[in-house]
């Protein structure tokens, strides 16, 4: 597994999604690169949760939102890192619901937040047996795990 | 020739390449040429029955090829077709 490093503002950008978004989940992709077993995560792109129904345990991205971060990425010549979402009053732990519909390679972070205060981000993804495996995560602003 | 576009998650199959060109008349023909061309693809787009998996949409352009003809829409060497791995999750 990589490092995932959270560069800039970038963890911030996600923690006020998760926030703004409470008590319904928020999701969004993140770009940049994989050097020297980091993947450095320079860009985010919030996206609307389109799950039907019951937003404050599910979300959804629409294909067309997926189709343009793929589209944006080539064109910035970044890399499509992968998905961040959160689990409001839950912990940042993949669900069997997040296993089910996890892809290979995309680092899956997760924000655990409760009302005005996201507690936790933590980052998984899927090993070879199609286990979610926690990745290391590292930002420039202390994380609280 | 037909360009397919191949996400990310899937480029581990396709030596990182991310577009994939084809002659193919059909979005069928297409997906079959990439599969043939990369066949560890083949378990990620395609069920036991050889249908594409639900998890899985393809687009021609902006549409989902649900609402045009299936897997039999035709394309033609300006098409760009869309792979899309469904993305979504919850807490519980």
């Amino acid at each position: 597994m990589e490092r995932v490093q959270l560069v800039e503002s970038t963890g911030e950008v996600m923690r006020a999604h998760a926030i703004g978004t409470f008590p319904n989940e928020c999701c969004g992709f993140f770009f940049g690169e994989i050097q020297d077993g980091n993947r450095n995560v320079i860009e985010v792109r919030p996206v609307s949760n389109t799950k039907d129904g019951d937003q404050r345990r599910r979300f959804s991205i629409s294909p067309m939102d997926y189709l343009q971060a793929e589209k944006y990425a080539l064109e910035k010549g970044l890399v499509l890192l992968g998905v961040y979402h959160s689990h409001p009053l839950h912990p940042a732990i993949p669900s069997v619901h997040d296993l089910k519909q996890a892809v290979p390679f995309f680092s899956y972070i997760i924000l655990s937040v409760y009302d005005d205060e996201v507690t936790t981000i933590r980052s998984w993804q899927l090993d070879e047996q199609s286990q979610f495996q926690e990745e290391e995560i590292h930002e420039h602003q202390p994380i609280k795990h | 020739m037909a360009t397919l576009l191949i996400p990310t998650p899937l480029r581990k199959f396709t030596n990182n390449e991310a577009r994939f060109q084809s002659a193919g008349g059909s979005v069928k023909s297409v997906i079959n040429d990439l599969i043939t061309t990369f066949d560890g693809l083949k378990p990620h787009l395609l069920d036991g029955d050889g249908n594409i998996r639900s998890f899985v949409k393809v687009y021609l352009e902006d549409e989902d090829i649900q609402s045009l003809d299936n897997e039999q829409t035709e394309v033609n060497q300006d098409s760009i077709i869309s792979i899309i791995p469904a993305i979504a999750g919850g807490a519980i």
